[in-house]
């Protein structure tokens, strides 16, 4: 495992089309990992019938709704969770 | 064999989409991909499940502290230690409400939902308005629903993206002091099992 609990992530912009579980709207935000939920078989390779190995570290990552939109209307200490694979998150080093 | 295909009933659905799943699972049958008795299984392991199951468990932890610690901390556990079978590739965990915190579910990628403990998501579950807005808007989503948070209750939304599939463990309602665990179970809808409400009060059910 790459990231610890508390660790700043980003979720990385990249361009990826077909099977892909990290939706458009968290990429490029900045948030923290909330927990590690465990390693499973990569869905972006399992969807199209290969093994979806090596199996892929996956946490629940933490964002301020008032962080990923501009318009938020809720109060700052709305959050939203998702849970992203290591190969779509980058560390963060400053601060949010 | 008849060249009528044994679908196309009188009183069957017709529309396009149903057509196309009709014509895809012919071929899969057709090609031996699927057998007649493996499509027969899944859909009795769909009808087995039902938001009543998701009911159960909550009632159960409203009346047994254990249960309720068992329930957050290894979802599965708790649902076979009620009988059901909880079996299915995926992860579930239930998050709880609490007088701080409100919890939202929703898959903005497609349509994750607890099927091996609840069975299908409701429709507008799957809609396009939902999965955009519950993250994006999610206390107004739920206000449409009939319910507001009170005041200084934070929301948090779950999108389940992954391998992960999510049930709130609602709060229980006031006055249910003496209400046994079936009663109790009985207030719990899908709804607020999925947090765009919260359960019904027992005043609410006795007026039908």
């Amino acid at each position: 495992m790459t990231f610890e609990p508390g660790d700043r992530v980003r979720v990385l912009t990249a361009e990826k089309h077909g099977h892909v579980r990290t939706p458009g709207y968290l990429k490029g935000k900045t948030g923290w990992i909330e927990s590690v939920i465990g390693a499973f078989p990569n869905p972006e390779e399992l969807a199209y019938g290969l093994s979806g190995l090596p199996q892929r570290p996956l946490y629940k990552v933490g964002f301020r709704q008032i962080d990923l939109w501009d318009d938020y209307t809720g109060p700052a200490e709305d959050y939203l969770y998702a849970d992203i694979y290591e190969h779509w998150l980058e560390p963060e080093r400053g601060t949010i | 064999m008849s060249d009528h295909h044994p679908h196309e009933e009188v009183g069957r659905t017709t529309s396009p989409y149903a057509a196309r799943i009709r014509a895809i699972e012919a071929l899969l049958l057709e090609k031996g991909v699927l057998t007649e008795p493996e499509v027969q299984d899944s859909i009795a392991y769909m009808e087995a499940r039902s938001p009543a199951s998701g009911a159960k468990l909550v009632a159960r932890a409203w009346v047994d502290p254990d249960f309720k610690e068992l329930l957050l901390s290894d979802g599965k556990a708790a649902a076979s230690e009620l009988g059901m079978d909880p079996e299915h590739p995926a992860e579930f965990v239930v998050v709880e409400n609490t007088p701080e915190i409100h919890n939202l579910i929703v898959c903005t990628l497609c349509s994750c939902y607890p099927r091996a403990i609840l069975g299908r998501p409701p429709d507008w579950y799957k809609s396009f308005a939902y999965r955009s807005r519950a993250v994006k808007e999610p206390r107004a989503v739920m206000r449409e629903f009939g319910f507001e948070p009170p005041e200084g209750v934070e929301v948090i939304v779950h999108d389940s993206t992954a391998d992960v599939r999510y049930m709130v463990l609602p709060m229980r309602p006031p006055d249910t002091e003496g209400t046994d665990e079936e009663e109790l179970a009985a207030l719990v809808t899908r709804d607020s099992l999925v947090g765009v409400n919260v359960p019904r009060s027992p005043s609410r059910t006795s007026l039908g």
